[in-house]
């Protein structure tokens, strides 16, 4: 057993922490339960999505074309409920379809071998493009009544489904992450995909899963989406990977794969949301955030940099 | 079989592919639509092509250091607006000065990608799709909700995209187009025969032996993203001429234009190789494609970015699994 937390951990907590008390004196209100149910619901679908990208990140892969799959199910779901297909059969429809969708990405990635980058950067265009097709120009809207309580009303007291889908999901991903046998084979695969084929492992069918298990998340969280929304559109969803792929990394998780933990991701996630909270609170535009989210992005990955150089450099002089 | 494969290198093989392709795509069209090879559609296709050509033209040499450039279609929205704006502060700037202003604010940008992926070590997928988002955010904040409209503009760029550079016999071969083409041209000629830009080849096709020999690999990586900063910006002036309204939301989604031309024209993504005769062909075939459909009964023309994808998957399986079949061809016929 190491230590409970990792420095990079360290400092993400340190950083949420100065968030929330910063929020917390700029409105009174912001630590009341509802608010913090709300903070979580306007970003549900992006989060979920994340923890599964840990792991694909984490196996040395990306999926570029999670948000178009949430776009593409949600359009599905649209077109097939006003088409007249009952609600419980579209939603297994939608996610069949997503993974159908996420079976093109690993076999193109893990049989074919072909970059997960040019794959799924071409899957975030061809989906999407599919989704377009759906709905074309339209809003789509008349969900059946349940779906949309679902999407937007508490299921145990105040605490919506999504919510309880995150909390699972957190949990059975993170104990799969680190105290499972398939946790360690994407852990090794991502740290070295040659070593770990040559000591027998799987490599093409832990990545088939997990190409899988990302599709289907999306898929799911797409519907869950379009639940809370009550309507979908051609650009449902569109742009959601840069906000799924900044919550992994700024979590500490190495984009170069082997490195990464579920806590430093949920932190990183705490901190995101609260940060677009604040920042709301402060009446700093949506696109303002998003330019924030991009800094943080990088500054991510740089600031280890920088700080590994200006160490290297001390040792040197001393 | 074997022996002919053997003598065309893989490349060359590749280019002929994409020439069929293109070749057949124009074809396959000229049957379906009525009118299809007039001079009209070939006007509406190259100038169309002509404002993602440059952007693809720097996006191949990124992507042959090994690197992703996703920034550029906001790099272009933001050279549009602050050209448009400054054209029309300033009418009387001399049109070279004004589309050397747009490379010159698109270096700008692209070095600040260069600068944080070759010093800061940070992959460049996420340092440039971190400025994706925050170059357009940039442009938001900076246009403050206004538009850049036609009105505003000096009138010789508003004739521009209808200025013919010369033609052949019924083809007019607009000006904007021939602009295009020579940064591409000129482009081609210096990765052929100017020393320096070999080092672009060197870095990507094995960084390390790069460095060994004494190349400064960061500072070619540095200057790839410079130079693909500063074609985004001259792509950014051909929209601007094209278009003359500009919004915030102008060259939205064009870094997957660009990245689909690149890598459909054979260039690969793993870095090293490449020419620009393949990313001029992918452009082509990718604008051809894009403007058939729309005119095109039979498809709706909301197919069209689902058939970019498919296209682009396709073009980069048959790659890959042309290549591998290639390779083993040629150790079969050694030994």
């Amino acid at each position: 057993m190491t230590r409970f937390l990792t420095p990079w951990e360290t400092g993400l907590l340190a950083v949420f922490l100065a968030t929330l008390a910063m929020n917390a004196s700029f409105a009174p209100e912001f630590l009341t339960v509802q608010n913090q149910i709300n903070l979580f619901q306007l970003h549900i679908e992006k989060i979920i999505v994340a923890l599964i990208m840990t792991l694909v990140i984490i196996n040395a892969e990306i999926d570029l074309s999670v948000a178009s799959i949430m776009g593409l199910s949600a359009a599905l779901f649209g077109t097939l409920v006003n088409a007249g297909t009952p609600g419980g059969l579209a939603i297994l429809i939608c996610l069949a379809a997503g993974l159908l969708a996420g079976l093109v990405n690993a076999l193109l990635v893990a049989r074919v071998g072909i970059p997960s980058l040019v794959v799924t950067l071409a899957m975030l265009i061809g989906f999407r493009g599919l989704a377009r097709v759906l709905v074309q120009d339209n809003s789509l809207g008349d969900f059946p009544q349940w779906f949309t309580d679902l999407g937007q009303k508490g299921l145990v007291g105040p605490i919506p489904l999504s919510m309880l889908i995150f909390v699972v999901t957190l949990v059975l991903l993170g104990v799969t992450l680190h105290r499972s046998g398939f946790g360690r084979q994407v852990i090794v695969i991502g740290t070295n995909a040659e070593v770990a084929r040559f000591s027998g492992l799987n490599v093409a069918r832990v990545k088939t899963v997990l190409f899988l298990l990302s599709a289907l998340v999306s898929a799911l969280c797409g519907l869950l989406y379009a639940a809370r929304l009550g309507s979908v559109r051609g650009d449902t969803a569109v742009g959601f990977e840069l906000d799924i792929i900044t919550m992994v990394l700024l979590g500490g998780v190495s984009i170069f794969g082997g490195k990464g933990s579920m806590v430093g991701v949920l932190l990183s996630i705490l901190i995101i949301l609260n940060l677009r909270n604040g920042m709301g609170l402060m009446n700093i535009t949506g696109h303002m955030q998003t330019g924030v989210i991009g800094i943080l992005l990088i500054a991510s990955v740089l600031l280890p940099n920088l700080l590994a150089d200006f160490k290297t450099r001390r040792r040197k002089d001393a | 079989m074997t022996g002919l494969l053997s003598r065309v290198s893989p490349q060359t093989l590749r280019l002929l592919a994409l020439a069929l392709a293109l070749l057949a795509t124009i074809l396959f069209f000229a049957t379906q639509i009525e009118g299809y090879l007039s001079p009209r559609m070939f006007n509406r296709i190259s100038t169309s092509a002509a404002v993602v050509l440059p952007l693809a033209v720097g996006q191949a040499i990124v992507i042959m250091t090994r690197n992703i450039d996703l920034s550029v279609g906001s790099i272009m929205g933001v050279v549009a607006y602050m050209a448009g704006q400054s054209l029309g502060a300033l009418p009387e700037m001399h049109p070279v000065l004004a589309v050397l202003l747009c490379m010159a604010i698109g270096a700008g940008f692209g070095a600040l990608n260069g600068l944080i992926i070759a010093f800061g070590r940070v992959p460049s997928i996420i340092v440039t799709l971190g400025t994706l988002a925050l170059f357009r955010s940039f442009l938001v904040e900076w246009s403050d909700a206004r538009t850049i409209t036609t009105a505003s503009l000096p009138q010789w760029l508003v004739n521009l995209p209808s200025a013919s550079a010369f033609s052949i016999g019924d083809l007019d071969v607009r000006v904007t187009v021939v602009l295009a083409l020579v940064a591409c041209l000129v482009t081609g000629l210096a990765l052929t025969f100017y020393r320096p830009a070999r080092r672009f080849y060197a870095v990507g096709s094995n960084p390390d032996a790069a460095v060994m020999a004494g190349i400064n690999a960061r500072r070619v990586v540095l200057s790839a993203f410079i130079i693909s900063g500063a074609f985004a910006g001259l792509s950014g002036f051909l929209f601007l001429a094209k278009f003359g309204n500009i919004t915030v939301v102008a060259g939205l989604g064009f870094e997957l234009k660009s990245i689909a031309a690149v890598v459909v024209g054979g260039v690969s993504i793993l870095g090293g190789t490449g020419s620009m005769i393949g990313v001029l062909m992918g452009a082509l075939l990718v604008d051809t494609i894009d403007n058939s459909l729309t005119r095109w009964a039979v498809v709706s023309e909301f197919w069209r970015d689902a058939l970019l994808g498919g296209l682009i998957m396709a073009a980069v399986t048959l790659d890959t699994l042309a290549s591998r079949q290639l390779t083993r061809l040629r150790k079969g016929g050694t030994e």
